[in-house]
């Protein structure tokens, strides 16, 4: 009897929280804070939040050979099926109009992967293993998906630490950009006005996805699961026939898919994996890597324009670093501020999608390098 | 003079109305793009002469949105 009493209060998860288990929660009830009240990304804090919360109670199997959450984990990201899932929808969100407008902005988005480069040596100089500092320095791409998907392939253990340093760094893009582009620009070249884009055309919006699979692609094989799957959406929506597979794509699928990526990349957070001094090796790395990526855009602006006579403003480098579209966003009042009638928001946009692809396919050469 | 649409967004508001005085750099219309509020400014002095689109109309780039006279 008293051995039957003993064996149920064993069995309840009260007995077994840790200390760890707690600071967990007030790191999710963090999140939810955030969420809630200052509305940062709330549609991936929320569930990553509650699945940081549920994962750490003890006994609940939640995590287990065929625990819920581990199913999320297992057949959604290890096997890197919701990454894709989520660019497809992303890419039938993306106007690549300013780009093919101005394919200059294009390099800006390719310098603002100095961040994930600097990052990745920064990385290795701390103590991380080469495959961990790829993971950690693509936090630098300012790109949720692409970073799951290369810290599950190459450091699956920093999974947690990774995305969620992703996510609140891209939420800090309003504070990191200004300060950093401000440092490197003069009054002078903040306030140029950028010409009027040309009008492009619907032809050249439909080949451009296929175009890009064929450049991309072919030169860096294991980008393809995201970009492909980027490019088919981007294709969905330009070529105009299939309204209603843009439509899921971009919002029903989306939104299914964010709340299953949200939980598994939470559930990943229990206290034994993210309570270790390499999650705030993530963290510091992940801010160099941010500010690196912002001040490359900016350089790059500026050395172009150095070689070229039609002037673009250096704050629109900044937007290299992707988080779309809050970088344009960003740029486009740093300008206004200047100048209230200059518009920089479409020219942002430029080297913001191109910073997205050049995220992709970073991560693309990083795998292929270190997984041979 | 044409008052155009620096880039392409959905009208907000048109924050004149015709015949009223405008100078050079007083909002005349609010768009949006890409789920931001971007004000446009008159380019000059002069009146109102005609407004051209009104709340929820789809612009594009170097659309006209109103004259200013």
């Amino acid at each position: 009897m008293q051995e039957q009493i003993a064996k149920n209060l064993a069995d309840m998860g009260v007995f077994h929280l840790t200390a760890g288990n707690l600071v967990m929660w007030l790191v999710a009830f963090g999140l939810f804070y955030l969420a809630i009240k200052k509305q940062i990304e709330p549609l991936l804090l929320i569930p990553i939040g509650f699945g940081i919360f549920i994962a750490n109670f003890p006994l609940t199997g939640l995590l287990g050979e065929h625990g819920l959450f581990e199913i999320f984990y297992k057949y959604g990201i290890s096997n890197e099926l919701i990454p894709p899932l989520i660019f497809l929808g992303l890419g039938a969100m993306t106007d690549f109009g300013p780009v093919l407008a101005n394919p200059k902005t294009f390099l800006l988005g390719a310098a603002a992967q100095l961040g994930v480069y600097g990052a990745f040596f920064a990385a290795l100089l701390l103590g991380f293993t080469l495959p961990e500092a790829a993971a950690v320095g693509i936090i630098g791409g300012a790109d949720g998906p692409t970073s799951i998907f290369l810290s599950n392939a190459l450091a699956p253990h920093l999974l947690g630490a990774v995305a969620v340093a992703a996510y609140s760094y891209m939420a800090l893009v309003p504070i990191i950009i200004p300060p950093v582009a401000r440092a490197l620009t003069t009054k002078q070249e903040r306030s140029i006005v950028m010409t009027q884009m040309r009008v492009v055309s619907k032809g050249e919006k439909i080949v451009f996805p296929l175009l890009g699979c064929i450049v991309i692609i072919s030169l860096v094989p294991k980008s393809a699961p995201l970009i492909a799957m980027f490019m088919l959406g981007n294709l969905f929506m330009e070529c105009g026939v299939v309204e209603r597979l843009t439509d899921v794509s971009r919002n029903a699928m989306m939104n299914i898919v964010t709340i299953l990526l949200g939980l598994g990349v939470g559930s990943r957070m229990t206290a034994e994996t993210f309570l270790r001094l390499d999650t705030i090796g993530v963290f510091i790395i992940g801010i160099v890597a941010f500010t690196i990526a912002c001040a490359g855009g900016v350089l790059m602006a500026k050395f172009m324009n150095i070689c070229s006579k039609n002037k673009i403003n250096p704050l629109i480098g900044a937007a290299g670093v992707s988080a779309v579209p809050m970088a344009a966003r960003v740029v486009h009042m740093m300008g206004a501020k200047e100048n209230p009638q200059n518009y920089l928001l479409m020219h942002a946009m430029g080297p913001n999608v191109a910073g997205v692809i050049g995220t992709a396919v970073c991560a693309g050469a990083l795998i292929s390098a270190l997984t041979g | 003079m044409e008052v155009v649409t620096p880039m392409p967004g959905t009208v907000l508001s048109i924050d004149v109305s015709e015949g009223q005085k405008v100078n050079a750099n007083d909002e005349v219309a609010t768009i949006e793009a890409m789920k931001m509020e971007v004000k446009i400014y008159a380019p000059g002095n002069g009146t109102i002469k005609e407004i051209k689109v009104g709340p929820g109309d789809t612009l594009n780039v170097n659309d006209v949105v109103m004259i200013i006279e």
